[in-house]
């Protein structure tokens, strides 16, 4: 490394990377740390130095079979041991197995006298023997500023830091140092990040809105591509989980594949299909509108099409929601036995929003949902900052996007603001945005329905009556009159209404067939009579004829008669 | 763990006895990197001393630590050369080559 000429060669090979096997950090690194030099770790008290050191250790051991040496100046074997098992790690299983060994080096400046010139040999023989012993590939070092606590030389001190850094090149190991974070703009309070050139890692705790966040940022890894954004990073029940979350270039593969919403009503304004897999949708609406009633059955058709479900409440309890689910005939509970159905309830202001896209990218990489559900998102807008919610809803809608998960958000207006509060932050990203809102009107309230956006289908324009029953949700065809839209009772009034004129209609039209009837029957009788008139007449006639037939024949006798008595001659 | 191998040990005759039982000897412990000069110096330099200000009483043991790493460890020996009094109490550490002596002078009264 040192003779120029060698380094020239081996530069274009790349370095070789030293994979930590913390979630997220290697992608950051674009594969680890750099093999076998030092890295610098700093960060101000509590910001997780230690914790990701040591998981750097344990999983060295655990995943890579590298014994690992962790070399503590502040906190006791025991300490460590403690602080660490929270995070899952059983340090004397690995010790026992000598995999790994832990060293606390005891530094009290109150028992130490200076008399003139000295060095750092006894450290570097200790890490030495300790490093030989198990044969030890990562090394950490934690905090090596104590050093500057426990003794007064500086000059010494630094001289023989250096050397240190060197010596742990030339013994090939790849090694944590961590620091403390100093006052203005240095990272460490001794300045070790001069000494150490090649990985410098800064760890944050920021707070904003008395929220408080951890960040990682790679201040300087020489020699390679990484990424330079502050990641939040979590330290959980398994370990530290590092976020890259980058927003996404905007290819991911899209499904034309149609789910149903789970109201038959609504998939029929959808063009009698449901939403796009894949989809991000919006309901927006004033409250108690049915969004989260939305929501569920969104769920519900999920869980039956034996998919998983994340829905994530924000405000209410799991118990609560199922409870009130039940009211409106839908039992979400099985599916929850099931393991299809995941609840998620927290409170929005208990972390950052860089927490809660973290633990929702985690939740996701868990449980693998095919639909997650945010009920409601306009929770995290209690912060005045609207712009960085904007970011992070579009980092997480990106997310979801390239795993190809249906996204279902819910949004709460509030009265006094217009429904373009929702558009304003959000509406770009959205596939499908469905608008409830009260339709208020002769006194009562009623939930309408219908559909501002969706893209790539030709959705119904149509507001909808948006009923919640006791068998689910109805979604009914608004009355539209010369009135306007009307709902609700004034609906039903005016189908009673039309019921009745519809009524009288049919009553008239009886009626005039009955006239009709009586008329006609009327004309037969009389057409009747005349035919008997007809006929008796007609009869009178054959009776007239034959009486003329038979006088006419009495009269000829007669005539003969007559002239037989005058004997006259009969010609 | 006693060094008589070492030719300043040697030099001095026996300055790991003490002569007199009676009362309660120094016990000190000098941890040294192999023969480097300031190791040489600081071995010297703490003979010196001690026989002339506790000559008789005390017990000093010259510890190589790249002989004995372990011994390095138990004692919590960062820097070299440091020399350590284990008795009387309170122990102490002295760290450096000892070329200036006059502290230890103060600390134990002498």
């Amino acid at each position: 490394m040192t003779d120029t000429t060698f380094q020239s060669d081996t530069v274009p090979a790349s370095l070789i990377k030293c994979p930590t096997g913390i979630n997220g950090l290697d992608e950051i690194t674009g594969g680890g740390l750099p093999q076998g030099r030092p890295s610098l770790i700093c960060g101000g008290t509590g910001c997780g130095k230690t914790l990701i050191s040591m998981e750097f250790l344990v999983q060295g051991v655990l995943s890579f079979n590298e014994p690992g040496l962790f070399m503590s100046f502040e906190e006791t074997i025991e300490e460590l041991g403690q602080n660490v098992s929270s995070l899952g790690f059983h340090l004397n299983d690995l010790i026992a197995q000598g995999k790994l060994i832990v060293d606390h080096v005891y530094l009290e400046r109150s028992e130490i006298e200076e008399t003139g010139e000295y060095d750092l040999d006894g450290l570097f023989i200790r890490l030495n023997y300790a490093i030989d012993r198990i044969g030890a590939k990562r090394v950490v070092l934690d905090t090596l500023e104590t050093l500057f606590a426990g003794l007064s030389n500086e000059s010494i001190l630094r001289s023989e830091i250096r050397r240190l850094f060197r010596w742990l090149k030339t013994k090939g190991v790849t090694a944590i140092i961590t620091g403390e974070r100093g006052s203005g703009s240095s990272l460490t309070r001794q300045g070790l990040e001069e000494y150490i050139s090649d990985c410098v890692i800064l760890l944050e705790h920021n707070i904003t809105d008395h929220i408080a966040t951890r960040h990682l940022r790679i201040i300087k890894y020489r020699g390679t591509v990484h990424g330079t954004n502050e990641y939040p990073f979590l330290i959980g029940e398994e370990g530290v989980s590092v976020l890259p979350i980058t927003s996404a270039n905007l290819q991911h593969q899209v499904s034309t594949e149609r789910i149903s919403s789970g109201v038959v009503g609504l998939d029929a304004m959808l063009e009698g299909k449901g939403y796009y897999r894949g989809s991000t949708i919006l309901v927006s609406g004033t409250a108690g509108t049915g969004k989260s009633s939305l929501a569920a059955f969104f769920a519900d058709a999920t869980c039956q099409r034996g998919e998983r479900c994340l829905y994530l409440a924000f405000e209410e309890s799991t118990q609560q929601i199922i409870r009130n689910m039940r009211s409106i005939d839908l039992n979400l509970e099985p599916w929850i036995h099931q393991q299809l159905l995941h609840f998620h309830p927290s409170r929005s202001t208990m972390y950052g929003l860089e927490m809660h896209l973290a633990l929702i990218h985690k939740l996701i990489q868990d449980i693998q949902p095919t639909v997650v559900i945010l009920d409601p998102i306009t929770n995290f807008l209690t912060s005045t900052n609207s712009a960085e919610v904007r970011t992070m809803l579009t980092r997480l809608i990106d997310f979801l996007k390239i795993q190809k998960i249906t996204a279902f958000f819910t949004s709460l207006n509030t009265g006094g603001s217009s429904l373009e509060h929702t558009e304003i932050t959000i509406s770009s990203l959205i596939d499908t945005w469905l608008v409830l809102r009260d339709i208020e009107l002769n006194g009562e309230r009623n939930r309408g329905l219908y559909i501002i956006k969706s893209r790539g289908m030709n959705h119904s324009n149509q507001i909808r009556e948006f009923l919640l029953t006791h068998h689910g949700i109805e979604l009914v065809d608004a009355y539209l009159g010369p009135a306007g839209v009307l709902t609700g009772s004034s609906r039903v009034a005016q189908e009673a209404q039309e019921r009745l004129a519809e009524l009288e209609r049919q009553q008239t039209l009886v009626r005039k067939q009955l006239n009709l009837e009586r008329k006609r029957r009327t004309l037969q009788a009389q057409i009747e009579t005349l035919q008997a008139e007809l006929e008796a007449e007609s009869i009178e006639v054959q009776y007239l004829l034959e009486q003329k037939h038979q006088q006419e024949g009495h009269l000829a006798e007669e005539r003969n008669e007559i002239a037989r008595s005058r004997r006259a001659n009969l010609a | 763990m006693i060094e008589p191998s070492e030719e300043e040990c040697l030099d001095k005759g026996e300055p790991t006895v003490s002569e007199t039982s009676a009362e309660d000897p120094y016990i000190l412990h000098l941890y040294v990197t192999g023969t480097t000069p300031r190791s040489t110096q600081a071995i010297l330099k703490t003979q010196h001393f001690c026989e002339e200000h506790l000559h008789g009483r005390y017990e000093l043991e010259v510890i190589d630590i790249y002989q004995q790493p372990e011994l390095a460890r138990q004692a919590e020996v960062i820097a070299a050369p440091t020399l350590i009094k284990n008795w009387p109490l309170p122990s102490y550490k002295l760290v450096g080559n000892l070329s200036n002596l006059s502290r230890i002078m103060v600390v134990e009264d002498l």
